[in-house]
């Protein structure tokens, strides 16, 4: 006998019982089980668009830190050749945070990605249960007897509620993952309105709360390192700045 | 039998293999029970490729309930612990 444990079979099976509650009498309780069905893959269709939603979201804010690196770098770069050390310490901090938060973002784009495609796989392989479903149900209405088609259709209903079950809680979990990086762009956009990744020429001088955080955010070796790098290409002229460009292997 | 992964799909696999799932689903609940991530995840792993490999796919278009519903393969270790308790997911035999 299936001896069904655990949570993931236990709201699987909650789900179908809600399912199969109106048994009465079976040829209602076979159009209402479709109706539930076709419910439930537009409540997929609709959980898709949100995961699609989120992933645009996170993808805007990744191309906006993608110009903020590039022009902190430019900053730090005209700060250091006009000898201003501290202003190109303050750029390079801000994008060494930039560029942290730049990668986990492009890492939850891609764990959306992944989410929307099983959402999208899933969603297809319930619509053809459904249609199964729909089917059967024809059948069993016009060749059984009501005590026969009880049992054919607490089968039937009870293979395609499984799969919506199944679909329902991918979603839910598609919904927390989301939640989270939500969550997490949040966080990024308050760095934003801090104006940490603003221009730093608009600021006004002296350092605010902000560049002492990022202090103590930033790992100061990795800023010192590409400091020094950076003086090293000032230094040995415009023409071999570009060779030294992604070296972030550079040893100390 | 019929499992199901969670996520994935259903399949079909011959009664007398029961006893070798068994076996796989116990060592995960073990692995779980220990709190030993790594082995959570090569028995678990071990367990889902047993199913794929030696049951065959459900057609999509088929209307049959699972005997067995197996998490789905990128379950977290924290929602693990809620599922692989006791005799695990797979009943013991009689």
């Amino acid at each position: 006998m299936p001896g069904m444990s655990g949570r993931f079979s236990t709201v699987v099976k909650a789900k179908i019982s809600k399912l199969l509650d109106r048994a009465e009498d079976p040829a209602e309780t076979l159009d209402y089980s479709y109706q539930k069905q076709l419910e439930s893959l537009q409540n997929v269709k609709k959980g898709i668009a949100d995961v699609v939603t989120a992933k645009k979201r996170l993808q805007m804010q990744s191309s906006k830190l993608e110009q903020s690196v590039v022009k902190l770098d430019t900053q730090a770069r005209q700060a250091l050749s006009t000898g201003n050390e501290e202003l190109a310490r303050v750029a390079l901090e801000r994008k060494n945070v930039a560029q942290t938060e730049l990668q986990s973002l492009d890492t939850q784009v891609q764990e959306l990605e992944a989410q929307q495609q099983k959402l999208t796989d899933s969603e297809a392989k319930l619509r053809t249960k459904i249609e199964a479903f729909r089917t059967k149900k024809e059948v069993i209405k016009a060749q059984y007897s009501a005590a026969e088609a009880q049992v054919r259709i607490s089968e039937a209903a009870t293979g395609v509620g499984e799969s919506m079950a199944d679909v329902g809680l991918a979603m839910q979990r598609a919904v927390d993952k989301t939640e989270d990086m939500k969550a997490r762009a949040d966080a990024v956009s308050e760095l934003e309105a801090a104006g940490t990744f603003d221009d730093l020429t608009q600021l006004g001088s002296g350092e605010d709360d902000i560049d002492k955080q990022l202090r103590e955010l930033s790992s100061g070796a990795a800023v010192d390192d590409e400091l020094a790098k950076m003086k090293a290409e000032l230094g040995s002229g415009g023409g071999d700045a570009k060779q030294l460009e992604g070296g972030t292997e550079a040893s100390a | 039998m019929i499992v199901r992964i969670a996520e994935d799909r259903q399949y079909e696999l011959a009664d007398d293999l029961h006893a070798q799932l068994n076996d796989l689903d116990d060592a995960t609940v073990a692995a779980v029970d220990a709190g030993d991530e790594a082995a959570f995840r090569s028995s678990f792993d071990a367990l889902l490729t047993f199913v794929r490999d030696s049951g065959t796919a459900l057609a999509d278009d088929e209307l049959v309930p699972s005997d067995i519903i197996l998490p789905p393969a990128d379950i977290s270790f924290a929602e693990a612990g809620a599922d692989f308790t006791g005799e695990g997911l797979v009943p013991d035999p009689a």
